[in-house]
């Protein structure tokens, strides 16, 4: 928009020089006549322009709401990730949640480990699978620094996902891998916590219902802070490279 | 005479037909994913070649499940959401690919996990082509690795 306008301003003038160029002689303005009008015609655009940009600016400004921060509070040397850095996010401060062996678990247990929390549930044919696949490759990546790593997989489906069927789901990619769940309630807050957006979806068929929701990811680097939102679409080999970088980073 | 070679060119005629629609309609490709224990859904995927005539995939079955639906997946903005359609339309001339992130054939209420290297049966029933037998093969195929890129087009586009 902004473009458009500069370019017609451009050629207006351009334009004019032109026409001006086309007028005989004695039919043209004087000369004194003529720059006061250049003058104030100069004005009248400066003040459009002016508004132009202010406008633009405040209509493009970044919503409060945006995840993805481009070009955030990162001094010059900070990392790079693949995945989204919304570091000092101040949302997703934490959890508190049951592991699928019965243990209360939170945030803070996994302090020294970067931590890998996905949300889904164990009757989603794709995205989950999809996902618990690639966390899964991430960890053959990382090789020995997978020791360091704790992937998470929270139940937005409670009423159907037990903590018996989460004991035989979650660890079938990777034995180290938890199944977290709550309460109705406990789940529907952690999911606000962390901006995770879940609806249940009737389906007329044999499932009774499916869930829409976030196929994201986070990442929490050694020191509990919550560092980057994984896209859904983010390869392994990329999520292994940013996780070597939190690895290598935190305290 | 004639009687015969009108009999012998009408069932040549017929044998090209049937031929014909036999060869229309392929399925290629059939896989489908292995499922962890506990999970009682799984997704299979195929190509679907059509052929001189448009069809429209319309249900499907499997011993291996309770049953099989047809499904949309769609992340729109960082959400997944899957619909139930009740139908697949086939252009005529064309592929139609099921693959993760989008078109999907879903079994429901599987009797037992899919296990890698496991054959698959399933019956297609479409709406000119008729039934026909498919085995899917369950594994995760190479193509698997650039169809989960799927998602990243679509979630490009998200936001409008």
């Amino acid at each position: 928009m902004l473009k458009f306008l500069l370019a017609l301003i451009v050629f207006g003038i351009l334009a004019g020089s032109i026409a001006r160029m086309f007028v005989p002689k004695e039919r043209r303005a004087p000369r004194m006549q003529f720059r006061k009008l250049f003058q104030q015609l100069a004005g009248v655009l400066l003040v459009v322009s002016l508004g132009v940009v202010v406008a633009h600016w405040f209509w493009n400004r970044p919503a409060p709401s945006e995840l993805q921060t481009a070009g955030n509070a990162s001094a010059a040397g900070a990392p790079s990730f693949k995945a989204s850095d919304i570091t000092g996010a101040s949302f997703g401060r934490g959890f508190a949640l049951t592991d699928h062996t019965g243990q209360k678990r939170s945030l803070a247990d996994f302090r020294g480990k970067v931590v890998l929390l996905f949300f889904g549930y164990t009757q989603c044919p794709d995205v989950c699978p999809t996902a618990m696949q690639r966390f899964q490759e991430t960890m053959k990546l990382l090789g020995p620094q997978a020791a360091r790593v704790q992937v998470l997989f929270v139940t937005l489906d409670p009423e159907r996902d037990s903590r018996e069927l989460l004991a035989q789901y979650v660890p079938w990619f990777d034995k180290s891998f938890l199944g977290l769940s709550g309460s109705p309630d406990e789940t529907a807050a952690v999911a606000k916590e962390f901006r995770v957006f879940y609806a249940k979806r009737k389906s007329d068929g044999a499932l009774g219902y499916t869930l829409d929701h976030w196929a994201g990811a986070y990442a929490f680097d050694a020191a509990g802070r919550l560092r980057l939102y994984l896209p859904p679409e983010l390869s392994a080999a990329d999520l292994a490279s940013d996780v070597r970088q939190l690895l290598a980073t935190a305290g | 005479m004639k009687a015969v070679s009108l009999f012998v060119s009408l069932l040549l005629a017929a044998g090209s037909l049937a031929a014909s629609a036999e060869a229309g309609l392929r399925v290629e490709q059939a896989w489908a994913r292995p499922t962890p224990p506990g999970a009682k859904v799984g997704g299979v995927y195929m190509q679907i070649h059509s052929a001189g005539i448009a069809d429209r995939l319309l249900s499907a079955s499997s011993p291996a499940a309770a049953a099989v639906e047809l499904h949309a997946h769609v992340i729109d903005g960082g959400v997944a959401s899957m619909r139930a359609l009740p139908g697949i339309d086939l252009p005529a001339d064309a592929v139609v690919e099921l693959k993760p992130g989008g078109l999907h054939l879903m079994l429901i209420g599987l009797k037992a996990p899919l296990k890698p290297g496991q054959k698959l049966p399933l019956k297609l029933r479409f709406a000119k082509a008729g039934a026909k037998a498919v085995v899917a093969e369950v594994g995760e195929p190479a193509a698997n690795a650039s169809a989960n890129r799927t998602p990243a087009s679509h979630a490009e586009h998200a936001g409008h």
